[in-house]
């Protein structure tokens, strides 16, 4: 009866199933005659139907029996394919990935569905206009019959959904019976729960049960009254039943009736048109092909089991482990330094083994965390299909390298980012099938998205072949929003004028469609990809098609720093940001604007303090004459920070400064060193605006 | 059982000056003896820095500061208590941690009107024991400015 230990599993593979729907379906569209994948959709939606009743989740189970009818009519045949049934059932599995959704994040799944499971209805006896107008006749009135009373005599004493309907329908055709037992309890019990649990233990060591009234939660907390009923399906007879409940103290009477088939399906032929549809015309039939299916599923996911062999692991204890394995990571380096200080040469080599050790073990608790980008990618054919037919462009969507795997951190953040561009692609990049005509394109256009390694990055593009960037207008566009001025525009390289798309306050599209927001789309994407430590370049030919390129790193939790100190503090700098460190003279220092900079390779650099700039303490101030400089970047822009003594490259494991101390200017986090303090990582991008 | 429980709350107690304070048990994470402390830049005046409490980096708040006493610099029985608050981990500097208390509920009163004293806004009850005052703290407030 405790169900919540199973929602973590249940909400997985849900996702999982509705995934493959969606996959299936999007197969489906490109070959509507195929009804093995019909089958396939049926299996995942017969399965996530029986777990999300299971679950108790009515209005999820009821969406699914309803779009699992609409798929076994197309699977037998009685509906073809077309793109409205198509935009039906896409209607519905967005609705149940909604409410799967809505119960992930602990609500109850429920959702007003009513139109879409209208259309589902109207699309199966739509159907059955064409087949048969006699049956659909009746099944009117029958509908209108239960729209209005539902009351014959043999009916059963609880009512039923159209699920449980079928289950104690199958149950019974399959020679098990079907049972409704009403308990009535002693007037003078007190712990009825305790009963109540009692009974049930019985029941499902004897069968299943399929529905009670009051329900297991009002029962559980004993609001009713000394009497519940409840539906089993069981192969034990209903005395030894009876016997068997009676042996429970406290049960004054048992009352079991049996449900005959016959008085079953006449109810359901009055009380809905669906199940009466299919079950009473081919009742032989669908109960084996059902069971069959059941097996089939089995089989299947036994198979797929079988096959990668995996187990869950909950990600909080990946987090544990990495935790611990950082630990390591810190006592190896202060075991370096002790080795180093002591010289011993047994001792040096244990260290060495050790620290190998470590490198292979540090691989294998990384790629742990990895999972791959198919996680974020495989939301996009279904996301791409539905944009196109709003805009009423062809556009085929390939995919290539969703194997290629990431960091989960970096997983959970890249997804937004990713429908920001692929959005933009398909709005602003593919042009509508009439001026790709006029140009002599292929009225579908082509969007690629693809994934692969490259050195410790992870690249991910988006290219499309539209109409690409047409400068002119961007820059003209920069010019009048103030983004950059006239003179700066001339001195601007292609690449430069491409990325201006990409400043805050941008949007070219002359119609803002709600599709790729309101200019305030792009920006956010670079933001976030540089708040990763990665980048994102566009190139672009103006009537060929653009690409979006985004570069990753691997991880975010191990990264190669280089540590400098001032005064008595360290301070730990990304080397990915750095491009050199050089030694200056107090000569070299010029003055502009009030800004100190140097003349670096001919480019002028300005220089950063980070000693006034993090208030550093100062006891004496240092005064040979010279200054460590570090030269980091931040794309094309250049800064030289200014540092007491450079220390040395190290990996470490960045560390957050926790919950408390959040949005510090210029710091993006900590580490612990090997002498256990602690360093701030200087967040270089901060510093440059 | 659970009726007599409730009517205790266990504390730590702990010295600022010539007062004594005291932080429900639950939201102890643990007392720890002063360390290395990693100062962070532009922070708030009474935020001194950042520690290595085993492998996670936690924000100090020195508590003399927040509340506006004068800083002494007794660092012997200086104590950290790590406290939680929601989802947050946090160590106060105090003067010293050496108690444990249960007091019953009953005893508790609400903050008595003292006019001008800086700690003031942080207090949510005084408990009287025999002949000790200890000052319950509001530890929100404290952490959130």
């Amino acid at each position: 009866m405790e169900l919540n230990q199973y929602l973590e599993m249940f909400i997985e593979e849900s996702k999982e199933h509705l995934q493959s729907c969606s996959d299936n379906l999007l197969e489906l569209e490109k070959n509507p005659a195929d009804l093995a994948i019909v089958n396939e959709i049926f299996r995942s939606a017969h399965t996530l139907k029986g777990m999300s009743a299971t679950m108790g989740y009515e209005d999820l189970a009821d969406l699914t029996h309803k779009m699992e009818n609409v798929l076994d009519a197309i699977r037998n045949e009685k509906i073809q394919v077309t793109a409205e049934i198509l935009d039906v059932v896409f209607e519905s599995v967005d609705h149940l990935e909604a409410m799967v959704m809505d119960i992930a994040d602990g609500g109850d799944g429920k959702k007003d569905v009513s139109q879409t499971v209208e259309k589902l209805k109207r699309i199966e006896s739509g159907e059955a206009i064409q087949q048969e107008t006699a049956v659909l006749n009746s099944n009117e009135t029958a509908a209108e019959a239960a729209a209005t009373t539902v009351g014959l005599e043999n009916a059963p004493q609880l009512e039923y959904d159209d699920f449980e309907k079928t289950v104690l329908l199958q149950s019974t055709e399959q020679g098990f019976n079907a049972f409704e037992i009403a308990v009535t309890l002693n007037d003078s019990c007190l712990l009825k729960a305790a009963r109540v649990y009692m009974v049930f233990d019985i029941l499902e060591k004897n069968g299943d049960v399929v529905k009670s009234s009051p329900t297991v939660d009002k029962l559980e907390e004993e609001q009713f009254d000394q009497e519940f009923k409840v539906a089993l399906i069981s192969q034990t007879n209903a005395e030894e039943l009876r016997s068997k409940i009676l042996k429970v103290s406290e049960v004054e009477k048992v009352a079991i009736t049996q449900l005959s088939k016959d008085i079953f399906v006449q109810s359901a032929t009055v009380e809905t048109e669906t199940v009466a549809e299919s079950q009473t015309e081919e009742l032989t039939p669908v109960a084996p092909v059902e069971v069959k299916k059941e097996e089939a599923t089995q089989k299947s996911s036994g198979a797929k089991h079988a096959a990668s062999k995996t187990i869950r692991v909950s990600i909080e204890r990946l987090d544990i482990l990495m935790n611990l394995f950082e630990e390591l990571v810190i006592d190896r380096g202060r075991l370096q330094s002790i080795a180093t200080e002591v010289n011993h040469s047994e001792l040096n080599e244990t260290v060495e083994r050790m620290s190998r050790t470590m490198g292979d073990l540090q691989n294998i608790v990384l790629t742990m965390r990895m999972i791959p980008i198919e996680t974020v990618f495989n939301r996009f054919p279904k996301m791409v299909r539905t944009l196109s037919r709003d805009l009423k462009k062809k556009i085929n969507l390939e995919i290539i390298g969703a194997e290629t795997e990431l960091d989960r951190t970096v997983i959970d953040e890249i997804g937004d980012p990713l429908v920001h561009l692929i959005r933009n692609s398909v709005d602003h990049g593919i042009e509508s099938p009439e001026i790709r005509r006029a140009n002599g394109k292929p009225e579908e256009g082509n969007v690629t998205l693809r994934a692969y390694h490259s050195g410790n990055y992870v690249f991910i593009e988006i290219e499309d072949d539209g109409a690409g960037i047409n400068r002119e207008r961007v820059l003209k566009k920069a010019i009048s929003k103030g983004i950059v001025t006239k003179e700066s525009a001339l001195s601007m390289s292609d690449k430069q004028i491409n990325e201006l798309i990409l400043a805050s306050g941008f949007s070219t599209a002359e119609v803002i469609s709600d599709i790729s927001g309101r200019g305030v789309g792009l920006d956010v994407v670079k933001t976030t990809i540089e708040s990763l430590g990665g980048n994102i370049s566009i190139e672009s030919t103006e009537g060929v098609g653009s690409i979006f390129s985004i570069q990753l790193p691997l991880t975010l939790s191990i990264i190669s720093v280089m540590l400098v100190e001032i005064e008595q503090e360290i301070y730990a700098i990304p080397l990915s940001s750095i491009i050199e460190t050089s030694i200056i003279k107090n000569s070299d220092i010029l003055n502009a604007h009030n800004q100190k900079v140097i003349d670096f390779r001919g480019k002028v650099v300005p220089l950063i303090f980070l000693d006034e700039i993090f208030d550093v303490p100062r006891t004496e101030q240092a005064a040979d004459g010279y200054h460590s400089v570090v030269i980091v970047r931040k794309g094309d822009k250049l800064a030289g920070l200014v540092v007491d003594t450079f220390i040395g490259q190290q990996e470490i494991v960045l560390k957050s400064l926790g919950n408390y101390l959040t949005n510090i200017f210029a710091i993006s986090g900590a580490t612990i060193l090997g002498n256990g303090k602690v360093a701030l990582i200087v967040d270089c991008n901060a510093l440059m605006k | 059982m659970t009726a007599v429980e409730q009517e205790y709350l266990k504390v730590i107690v702990f010295q600022l000056a010539d007062k004594e304070y005291a932080i429900p048990v639950s939201n102890v994470q643990g007392i720890e003896k002063l360390m290395h402390i990693t100062r962070v830049p532009k922070t708030k005046s009474f935020v001194k820095g950042v520690i290595n409490l085993r492998g996670v980096v936690t924000p100090l708040i020195d508590l003399r500061e927040r509340f506006g006493i004068p800083i002494s610099n007794n660092e012997d029985t200086t104590r950290i208590i790590i406290i939680t608050l929601e989802e947050m981990e946090v160590g106060f500097i105090v003067d010293s941690a050496n108690d444990v208390l249960d007091i019953p509920v009953s005893a508790i009163e609400a903050q008595p009107e003292v006019v001008g004293s800086n700690e003031e806004e942080f207090i949510s009850g005084v408990a009287k024991l025999e002949n000790r005052l200890l000052i319950l703290l509001h530890l929100d407030k404290v952490l959130n400015p």
